[in-house]
């Protein structure tokens, strides 16, 4: 009766298409908005995916890894004098403007890595050599930097020349990096220099960078360093979650993204529900006949679970599968922000089985009620 | 075995309608013999419907004994009585009931899906009994493709197929021309009609009581009559 039921379904074509498009769009809604609010999250935490050291060591009043509250110099010292320390470099993290050749300005992540081992150094390099910025003047610009100056009709390539607060920049290098969660383009130079490029001020130690010894884990190594007054330090991956949540307790963000979401699942209940229902209204009578010739409950029940399951099974995978499209699409120019962890396929898999079950739920009670002698009125 | 293939005796149905009941049935005493067309008549709401729900199970009666091919119904749980009619009983529609969706023979073979044949042994065998019934040539229309007489002829070979030892009709010519109706009769008598078989028709065509072998007339809830010679009764 299975196949009679998948039959009854697949070649009522208007209301089979409704439900699948229903639930499509349903999945679509859910599983789009919440990988843009992933990525928007993952974009949160650009700066610590792109540094990538295992221990931050920072301002104890920090609360998330966009926010930089200066440092003393002599912090680096005091990190390094914590045991189980392996190593521990300064990093500068400012937002500094760049001036153009054609005069107009651009504001730019400035990234400072230690000198002498470049600790934090992007992982992708697509042109030039990141040893180069040991080179007078040298930068590395990401490849935001080179979007956004080519929109102003500036190619960068490995020479190019432009301004940080007055001082010269030489591009060495163009490096491909985790896009930042404002949209600035990062420029990555040494520690000393970007301390040169940057505005002067008493303090301008960003973060301490560490790394634990042997044995010693990132978070063992973070809550020694802790116990240090006027210091924060956390492991790699509990800075981005902190950072996450703090745009998710701060910010308008989930609100926004979350309505969208809760919109997806009233329309798919809505549309799904509806037409399913219509669709077991329209067939009652002939579920009638089915029943008064012997079929029983279950056999009915399964009909209906199998009908409510198949639509959501073909909807989900429409929905997921161009959210995934347009997530391929929109990765190659890095905008939106799209980031679709296991998660998100899952919940929308949960929110679908939900759905066609409350629709199925409905059809049941219907068929429950149904008298077999219905047939003879 | 018994010569009756089903007997009905001071069965009693009633309807709830607001705070007071309304009594389909009031004491209806009938039977059916094996190998017989029996014809259940008389006018509009006399209750020959609910009669042949209670008969086939569908229906519960409050009082009375119902006994179809020696088991009591009333006395059998509701699982084993849908079981029953789905082995025993086949049915034939007053609006055919045929699923819109699905081919003439899917729609046939249901009953012995449910019986638990196998879908593709299953049409093969609707098959060849929608051929028996002279449509074997549109095995693969769907009902909004076929004629009402043709349509009914689906239903009857739905109500074949499975080999049934009760065969119910209500009103099977309600919806049918007077010519389709007879030939659906003549079609219902020579391939339904079997020593080891019972049909059971209710109906207020007069234009086909002659097909029957018996007669019972209903009226207000009982049957006041049954008439063993069907022409007799035509001129009653």
């Amino acid at each position: 009766m299975l196949e009679i039921a998948l039959k009854m379904l697949f070649r009522d074509r208007a209301k089979y298409a409704m439900l699948v498009c229903g639930l499509a769009f349903c999945s679509l809604l859910m599983c789009q908005q919440s990988s843009v609010f992933c990525g928007i999250m993952m974009w949160t935490t650009s700066t610590v995916r792109n540094i990538g050291a295992p221990v931050w060591v920072v301002d104890a009043k920090v609360e998330q890894a966009n926010e930089v509250i200066p440092m003393r110099q002599v912090e680096v010292e005091r990190v390094r004098s914590v045991p189980g320390v392996a190593w521990a470099v300064p990093l500068y993290l400012g937002i500094e403007q760049a001036r153009l050749a054609d005069g107009s300005f651009q504001n730019v992540q400035l990234t400072g890595l230690d000198t002498g081992t470049l600790t934090g150094r992007p992982m992708e390099m697509t042109a030039g050599r990141i040893e180069d910025l040991r080179l007078p003047n040298a930068v590395v610009v990401d490849q935001v930097a080179v979007e956004k100056f080519r929109r102003k009709g500036i190619r960068i390539a490995l020479g190019t020349t432009f301004e940080i607060n007055d001082k010269e920049a030489r591009v060495v290098g163009i490096c491909h990096v985790a896009r930042s969660f404002l949209g600035q383009p990062y420029i990555f130079t040494t520690y000393d220099r970007a301390l040169e490029y940057a505005k002067p001020s008493r303090k301008q130690l960003g973060y301490v960078l560490a790394g634990p010894v042997p044995g010693v884990t990132d978070k063992e190594l973070a809550q020694r360093i802790s116990q240090l007054p006027g210091l924060r330090a956390l492991a790699r991956e509990d800075l981005a979650r902190d950072t996450m949540w703090w745009y998710v307790k701060n910010t308008g963000i989930p609100i926004s993204f979350g309505t969208v979401v809760l919109l997806g699942i009233v329309v798919g209940i809505a549309i799904a529900g509806q037409t399913f229902y219509l669709f077991i209204h329209d067939n009652l009578r002939f579920l009638a006949a089915l029943k008064a010739m012997g079929a029983r409950m279950p056999t009915l029940a399964g009909m209906v679970l199998l009908q409510a399951f198949s639509v959501g099974f073909i909807g989900y995978g429409i929905g997921v599968g161009l959210a995934a499209w347009f997530g391929n699409v929109v990765l190659a120019k890095e905008q939106p922000p799209f980031f679709m962890p296991w998660q998100v396929p899952a919940f929308v898999a949960a929110v679908t089985i939900f759905i066609c079950s409350l629709s199925a739920m409905i059809g049941l009670i219907k068929v429950a009620r149904l008298e077999p002698a219905v047939v003879f009125r | 075995m018994s010569e009756l293939a089903m007997s009905v005796e001071g069965v009693v149905k009633s309807f709830a309608a607001g705070d007071s009941r309304t009594f389909a049935l009031k004491g209806a005493t009938m039977d059916a013999r094996f190998g017989e067309l029996l014809m259940i008549v008389g006018p509009s709401g006399c209750g020959k419907t609910t009669l042949l729900s209670v008969i086939c199970g569908t229906l519960k009666c409050e009082e009375g004994r119902l006994t179809v091919f020696e088991h009591d119904l009333r006395s059998m749980k509701e699982g084993e009585i849908t079981r029953f009619r789905c082995e025993n009983v086949g049915f034939i529609f007053q609006q055919f009931n045929l699923i819109p969706t699905l081919t003439a023979v899917e729609n046939a073979s249901i009953p012995l899906i449910l019986n638990g044949v196998p879908s593709r042994e299953a049409e093969r065998r609707a098959g060849d009994v929608l051929a028996e019934v002279g449509i074997g040539d549109k095995l693969h229309s769907y009902p909004a493709q076929l004629s009402g007489g043709q349509q009914q002829r689906v239903a009857i070979a739905r109500a074949l197929a499975h080999q049934p030892r009760l065969i119910i009709c209500d009103e099977p010519t309600a919806s049918l021309d007077a010519a389709t109706g007879q030939k659906t009769l003549e079609l219902l008598k020579s391939s339904a009609l079997q020593p080891d078989r019972c049909v059971i028709v209710v109906t207020h065509d007069n234009r086909i009581y002659h097909f029957a072998d018996r007669i019972a007339e209903m009226e207000d809830g009982r049957v006041t009559g049954i008439f063993e010679d069907p022409k007799s009764y035509h001129h009653v």
